[in-house]
């Protein structure tokens, strides 16, 4: 590229190919999907990983399995709803349901920064503890490596899970028809103000907690009651927005949905009112999306609202045949607009 | 949520647009100031809710958009020195100036933060007696009473690790220069009501007298909107030329007289460059002399530093109202917000990404936006 000094913005390329890794690189937007385009899938093409899932499944001596792994780099390590240890878990257990596998063995690999209060460890550790019995999942292996004072940040977690596919379906957003429902297990936007809230000292009337949940339970219901699942998707960092917008350029087609029919809680929409945000795309760890065939979306809501961690579910869109690609939405106005992926982090805007 | 979603009504936004149709008879372009504004037409439709014969353009109100590159290079020289902490509004990270954005300035080691407060900075500043703290100063009317205040509390409290880099500018003096441009063709205003709701409106009276165009202080939510855009086009068939109060719930017409006073106190008014207008007297604030010593751009040495703006962006016809930015060849294709060539594309309330994040479906029949966008 030009020298810094020298460069004029002339072209937007050098601003594209950055030189250094960014935070937007790992903010789950448009930047993350350009690093996944340009580096990693050209350098690790295979058919597993081009399915652009939320974990890998194969198939080892006649056993369908799915294998997925996630890191933890949380700030603050607690925050209301969970902490570091209870993120650890689900979020991998979340990552096997979401390809319909059972999870059951997690691997934990702990990142520990010198100087870190054994006391603070502890609670991790039990927190993990207590996420693992509740999800069902044996921890079976790991690691841990401890770096110097100021060389890492408190605690890191990876984790990595293996579950069992027990069922002949292909979940995937490659399976996602013209006409399918899209379903949404609950309301959104509460982990991402949680820990904002924590992050940044803002106190509002009413502690708004992480939605943070294990959501085998539900997966497990729908494949039980026989329903036809072509995708499942837990919105994580990027939030409703940009699980869907994955799923329609994946799939290439596209998901129309109701704003009106997103709910999200009265303390999570003041924030966002607050800090000039969007609920669509914050943060969530215990909701997620279901795209199944149309006549199927009563009874999966049926069977999703037995479970407390999905007893909000509405029917939220439909898929169609185009504009490929991408996502749109009818505003509470009536009109339509698309719904686009950010390219980082949500920033508080001025005024 | 109580207070804003009667504000977002959907029957009530038809029944003002049908009220707008019926009044209509011919066209009428109308600008509104505020890239909140901007931002609410665009995310809920309003545009779509109304008869052909409106046109609504979108005026310079985005603090963003409108601070030059050569205050943005300021800001990136002084965040990269070490031993600063340098704190800035969200959407101010990613706005590039010539020498790059603020977020590479992080990536590169500097300590940039985002602040939700002025006087957060001044808590930092507190805490960090070996550090500088520096402040970005941007914005309208609106922000300038809480940085202000803090420049107000560092000196109260005898800091001399604090400055602020002062980008402040002011509505009226570019709506004058809107208006008296030649090719200017705004019939109407939308006043910024969070502006105003500092100022007051007296200030728009000569405006509308000497230029003939009324002048409606709007708020901010789609009904605020539609009955502010009615209001201007109930005066526009009838003849007047009038300052009217549509945000009367925040708004009155001497403004907040208490921060009007701590403005006044900390900053004076002096000509300013705009990003993509140009240069417009009496246009921005700087410090008064009482406070100068808070002024980063003196203290790090960088008040003769200048730089030229990116000669494809066409920003400054967008917040003219010439142009909207379909029109723009960079649009969509070379200028995304990943890859934003000019302001309106990158903060939120920039009507560029604007129209790239909710409407890029209309403009775009043939898909390859989408592709370009992933590519």
């Amino acid at each position: 590229m030009a020298d810094a000094k020298t460069f004029r913005l002339q072209c937007p390329t050098p601003l594209n190919d950055s030189e250094t890794v960014q935070l937007a690189h790992g903010g789950g937007g448009r930047r993350m999907h350009e690093l996944l385009e340009k580096l990693l899938l050209p350098n690790f093409s295979n058919d597993m990983l081009l399915e652009r899932h939320d974990g890998a499944t194969f198939s080892i001596a006649g056993a369908r399995l799915a294998f997925t792994t996630d890191s933890y780099v949380v700030r603050p390590l607690f925050f209301p709803g969970g902490d570091i240890g209870t993120l650890a878990i689900n979020g991998t257990v979340n990552d096997l349901a979401m390809c319909g596998a059972r999870p059951l063995y997690l691997s934990s690999a702990l990142i520990l920064e010198e100087g870190l209060p054994m006391e603070t460890l502890r609670r991790v550790v039990e927190s993990m503890r207590l996420s693992a019995a509740e999800a069902k999942v044996q921890l079976v292996t790991g690691d841990t490596k401890v770096v110097d004072k100021g060389k890492g940040d408190e605690i890191f977690i990876n984790t990595a899970g293996i579950g069992a596919v027990e069922h002949g379906l292909a979940i995937s957003p490659k399976s996602v028809r013209p006409g399918d429902a899209v379903l949404l297990s609950g309301d959104v936007g509460r982990h991402g103000i949680a820990i904002m809230a924590t992050r940044e000292g803002l106190s509002f009337e009413s502690t708004i907690e992480s939605d943070c949940a294990p959501l085998w339970a539900p997966v497990e219901a729908l494949l039980a009651a026989g329903l036809e699942i072509h995708c499942l998707r837990d919105l994580t960092r990027g939030g409703l927005s940009s699980a869907l917008i994955e799923i329609a350029e994946a799939a290439g087609l596209c998901i129309s949905i109701d704003e009106a029919l997103v709910a999200a809680r009265e303390e999570v929409l003041g924030a966002c009112e607050i800090l000039g945000l969007d609920p669509l795309y914050l943060a969530n760890e215990g909701r997620f999306v279901i795209l199944l065939p149309a006549r199927q979306a009563e009874q999966a809501l049926h069977v999703l609202r037995d479970f407390p961690f999905s007893s909000g579910a509405v029917r939220i869109g439909e898929v169609l045949q185009r504009p490929a690609g991408l996502v749109t939405m009818k505003s509470r106005l009536g009109t339509e607009r698309i719904l686009d992926m950010l390219s980082g982090e949500q920033l508080p805007r001025i005024c | 949520m109580k207070y804003v979603e009667e504000y977002r009504d959907a029957a009530a936004a038809r029944h003002y647009a049908a009220e707008i149709a019926r009044t209509v008879t011919r066209p009428w372009t109308i600008m509104e100031i505020c890239g909140g504004q901007t931002h609410t037409i665009v995310k809920y439709g309003i545009d779509d809710l109304l008869p052909k014969a409106v046109t609504l353009v979108h005026g310079p109100g985005c603090p963003v958009c409108v601070t030059p590159v050569e205050l943005i290079d300021k800001a990136l020289q002084i965040a990269a020195l070490p031993d600063v902490i340098f704190c800035s509004f969200g959407d101010m990270l990613r706005v590039p100036g010539t020498l790059g954005d603020l977020f590479r300035v992080k990536a590169a080691g500097g300590d940039v933060r985002i602040v939700y407060s002025p006087t957060d900075a001044v808590q930092l500043a507190k805490h960090n007696p070996g550090k500088q703290v520096v402040f970005f100063a941007v914005g309208f009317e609106t922000t300038a009473p809480a940085n202000a205040m803090s420049v107000y509390q560092a000196k109260q409290l005898g800091l001399t690790n604090y400055s602020v880099l002062v980008a402040h500018v002011l509505v009226p003096p570019a709506m004058e220069a809107i208006l008296g441009s030649p090719a200017n063709h705004v019939q109407g205003f939308l006043a910024a009501g969070h502006v105003c709701t500092v100022m007051g409106y007296e200030q728009y009276y000569p405006l509308a007298a000497r230029y003939r165009v009324p002048i409606v202080v709007t708020g901010f939510e789609p009904l605020d909107l539609l009955q502010g855009i009615f209001m201007c086009v109930l005066q526009l068939e009838q003849g007047r030329f009038e300052v009217e109060n549509q945000y009367a719930r925040s708004v009155r017409r001497e403004g907040n007289t208490v921060a009007q006073e701590l403005v006044a106190k900390v900053f004076r008014v002096v000509d300013r460059k705009w990003r993509g207008l140009g240069g417009i007297p009496q246009s921005g604030l700087s410090l008064t002399a009482e406070y100068e010593e808070f002024d980063a751009e003196t203290r790090f040495g960088l008040s003769e530093y200048s730089a030229e703006e990116d000669p494809e962006c066409i920003s400054g016809s967008l917040m003219q109202g010439e142009k909207k930015p379909e029109q723009c060849s960079a649009y969509g294709t070379r200028c995304t917000p990943d890859h934003p060539l000019g302001a309106p594309m990158v903060s939120s309330e920039g009507a560029c990404a604007a129209y790239y994040r909710y409407r890029r479906l209309r403009t775009d029949d043939r898909v390859t936006i989408g592709d370009a966008n992933r590519g």
